[in-house]
């Protein structure tokens, strides 16, 4: 579903990924994590081509992101994205901001995308916020209309992009559960993220990555009882005990 | 002391009363009409301006230092006595059969204005988060409709203070039409004053039509943007 070849991408000096090599199956759950400024957001972002890249090929339910063939607006549609800072619509309703890309480009009618944008809050758990303004929801509520929206278009893919990270620890986990739902459901997954118990539980992979490099790449059972890289050993000393 | 005969019936009733009545209608006239279309065309040339193809983007640069830097009163007069000498014929027979004063005033008004404007919106464009034109992008969303129905919005909520200040200055600009023969407010003052001599009395009618004018703009885009562009009163 989603095939990274030989990827490199440079900000100036800096190599933010580096000869990454990685193949997201249908159906699969992958977690990506490592350090801040290890390139993972890069690399998430780089699948939708929010990044571009300068070298190699990305290639996203059969298309090559780099083939001028490809339109990326068609092919974005069939990507949902979540981003940290949930970046929801801040002058529409929350059933408005799940509505507005159906309709526009779906071509949904406006009751059609209701009728599903209805339903898709309820499956977040926020029924009776449908025609509250963003403003007035917590984080955690914002961040569950945002997977809402993005599953309106119903995408092949979704990535997520820290998306427990900019909320308050007792908001975690009802966004983690919509995800693990998700998950479920067969869809493809590929997230970045510090939730280790997410990746034990619900991940078929996880990818460890430092300086744009993949060092890791194994089971959760693997990953979590025997990290193989030092870098890897290190990171799930700090996270998972970060007082020692 | 001064001995002038105050004579309001002058301004209140009658024949001069009918002249302010047409040219407070022609005012309104003229300045709905290039309220409307300057805001339109702001919008558009914002838009270029922040182009990626540098064609367009040199375009919208070249408009804005024109019309910005150049006097209203000049463009109004290049529209009127200029712009139909290099027009076809058929268009300026055309024109002739048409209210050519009026539209040449439309024209330089919404032109003059909407390069104001369109700076404006710029700045509201420039306010918004970067991320909500990569979650449009991302939703599949192209460059172009992702402003529309996506930042624009936005940028305008931002913008209303300064774009109340565009159209009051369009409403109050519009006595400029005069000059080519508009018969709008001002020039309906003026021709009372020529008649009757009551020119205190005129103005007076006049300015205070241009205050009403000016409050009913204000309040209306300001109720325009509490009930519909921005109920909750955020960012």
């Amino acid at each position: 579903m989603i095939k990274f070849q030989g990827v490199h991408k440079w900000f100036k000096d800096l190599h933010v990924l580096n000869d990454v090599n990685l193949h997201v199956k249908q159906g699969d759950v992958l977690v990506v994590c490592g350090p801040s400024g290890s390139g993972k957001s890069t690399l998430i972002r780089a699948v939708n081509k929010l990044e571009p890249i300068q070298k190699g090929r990305i290639i996203v339910d059969g298309k090559d992101l780099s083939d001028a063939k490809t339109d990326i607006n068609q092919l974005r549609a069939e990507i949902g994205f979540v981003f940290q800072q949930f970046n929801l619509y801040p002058h529409l309703t929350a059933l408005k901001n799940i509505t507005l890309a159906p309709i526009k480009i779906r071509k949904l009618s406006r009751q059609e995308a209701e009728g599903q944008a209805t339903t898709l809050l309820e499956r977040v758990g926020l029924a009776d916020k449908r025609d509250a303004y963003p403003a007035q929801l917590s984080g955690g509520q914002q961040q569950r209309v945002a997977i809402a929206r993005s599953l309106a278009m119903k995408p092949k893919i979704m990535l997520f992009d820290e998306p427990t990270s900019a909320l308050d620890p007792e908001m975690i986990g009802e966004v983690l559960q919509v995800m693990q739902g998700l998950a479920h459901t067969g869809m493809t997954l590929m997230v970045v993220t510090h939730e280790m118990g997410f990746a034990r539980e619900v991940a078929d992979r996880v990818v460890f990555m430092d300086y744009g490099v993949i060092l890791e790449e194994a089971t959760p059972e693997e990953f979590f009882r025997n990290p193989r890289h030092e870098r890897a050993q290190l990171f799930l000393k700090e996270i998972l005990s970060p007082m020692h | 002391m001064f001995n002038y005969q105050f004579d309001w019936a002058v301004v209140t009733s009658g024949q001069y009363a009918q002249w302010l009545l047409a040219g407070m209608k022609v005012t309104i006239e003229l300045s709905v009409v290039a309220i409307v279309g300057s805001f339109i065309l702001g919008l558009i040339i914002a838009v270029m301006r922040m182009s990626n193809v540098k064609p367009i983007l040199w375009f919208a640069h070249a408009y804005l230092e024109f019309f910005r830097n150049t006097p209203l009163l000049v463009q109004i007069f290049f529209w009127y006595f200029g712009s139909y000498k290099i027009l076809p014929k058929v268009v300026n027979d055309w024109l002739n059969t048409t209210n050519f004063e009026f539209s040449a005033a439309v024209i330089a008004l919404t032109i003059y204005t909407s390069a104001f404007i369109a700076e404006d919106i710029r700045s509201g464009v420039r306010a918004i988060p970067k991320e909500q034109m990569e979650v449009a992008q991302s939703s599949g969303f192209s460059y172009l409709r992702s402003m529309y129905y996506i930042i624009l919005p936005q940028a305008v909520r931002l913008t209303i203070p300064p774009l109340i200040n565009q159209f009051l200055n369009l409403a109050k600009n519009s006595s400029l039409a005069m000059t080519i023969g508009v018969a709008e407010l001002t020039y309906q003052a003026r021709q009372v004053e020529s008649y009757t001599f009551k020119g205190f009395e005129a103005f007076t009618a006049a300015t205070l039509v241009y205050l009403i004018l000016s409050i009913v703009i204000t309040w209306m885009v300001t109720l325009y943007n509490k009930q519909v562009l921005n109920p909750l009163g955020v960012r």
